[in-house]
């Protein structure tokens, strides 16, 4: 399935979890956020949400700013 | 640095906001700097206890091994306060917010700034009004950048804003207090917090808005942009607690004309 993540598509397995997107971004052990489709999706809940193709992802961190 | 001379007056009443105590009424951004080394330095030598850091999105292959921002400016050190730099409207700007919430583990103090135009970077009051109002009633701990008008100043207190930051000049303009008045007309009327966010060019700037009253000043490119930021950062620290002092000393009354410092009986002529 096609998902897009920050704007740019991205290939994953049908039925991804967030934590499988999470793996694959090499994000674990960091600070981030991660929105499906406009809504947040807690972190307790990124082990069991399922991915669906189209979904729109948004996966932020804390930068440098006033 | 300890001031021994300093250590005899009655200690100063911290600075309070959503409920926590604060020694340091300087507060600094973590953006413009060179890299992660010099911001941390930076930041350490303000003395700031309250560090803004904007949310932004994750780079797709980025180095993994490539340090965070908060790994440097830990949340278990400083308060984090995350921004909504860069958004244009409410909806933008309280999305961001409840991101930003997710991402330091449901922390909801925020920087609300809700901007009108790049050229200017100032604020977009009505989009504000909105934003703070959604936050507001989502639990968030709204301090609210705004503009130096005294009624919408007002309106963001009583809307149950936990801080006020009225500009004194464009974001990362140097330019200084342009309307010294209107802070002090914002301040007159105040029961929250109000902070001078933005427009501080170099160390007096800071001075002023502290002997205006404010509660404390908000700034990052008068550290980061100066040529030697770590020394802006203590020249900072310096001007702030100074201007403090001279707030709490209160200042004589300005005069047109002299007033003779030595005593005129007993002169020689």
């Amino acid at each position: 399935m096609q998902i897009h993540v920050n704007g740019e598509p991205l290939e994953l397995a049908s039925n991804a979890t967030i934590s499988v997107l999470v793996a694959q971004m090499a994000l674990e052990g960091q600070r981030y956020a991660i929105e499906v489709n406009e809504e947040i999706v807690s972190r307790s809940h990124h082990d069991t949400l399922c991915l669906s193709d189209g979904d729109q992802v948004e996966v932020v961190q804390a930068i440098g700013g006033g | 640095m300890t001031n021994t001379v300093a250590s005899s007056l009655p200690v100063d009443k911290p600075l309070i906001v959503a409920g926590k105590e604060y020694k340091s009424r300087l507060l600094v951004g973590t953006g413009k700097y060179k890299d992660l080394t010099e911001t941390k330095a930076a930041i350490e030598m303000s003395g700031a206890e309250i560090v803004t850091v904007a949310v932004r999105r994750t780079n797709i292959g980025q180095n993994a091994d490539e340090p965070n921002l908060l790994d440097v400016i830990s949340p278990d050190k400083y308060t984090i306060l995350p921004n909504t730099a860069g958004c244009y409207t409410a909806k933008d700007a309280v999305r961001t917010c409840k991101l930003a919430r997710e991402l330091l583990g449901g922390h909801d103090l925020v920087k609300l700034e809700v901007l009108g135009d790049q050229k200017t970077l100032y604020p977009n009051v009505t989009e504000t009004l909105i934003a703070a109002e959604t936050l507001i009633k989502d639990g968030f701990k709204v301090m609210v950048y705004t503009t130096d008008d005294p009624l919408i100043a007002q309106r963001l207190e009583e809307m149950g804003c936990v801080a006020v930051m009225p500009l004194g000049a464009p974001i990362g303009s140097g330019l200084g207090i342009r309307n010294p008045y209107n802070i002090k007309m914002i301040l007159e009327n105040a029961k929250v917090p109000i902070l001078v966010d933005a427009g501080v060019g170099t160390a007096s700037d800071a001075s002023i808005a502290m002997e205006l009253g404010c509660e404390g000043v908000l700034m990052n490119t008068a550290i980061a942009a100066a040529k030697d930021p770590i020394r802006m950062a203590n020249a900072m620290r310096l001007a702030v607690e100074s201007g403090r002092e001279a707030w709490l000393a209160g200042r004589m009354p300005r005069k047109l004309y002299a007033s003779a410092s030595s005593p005129i009986d007993g002169l020689i002529i």
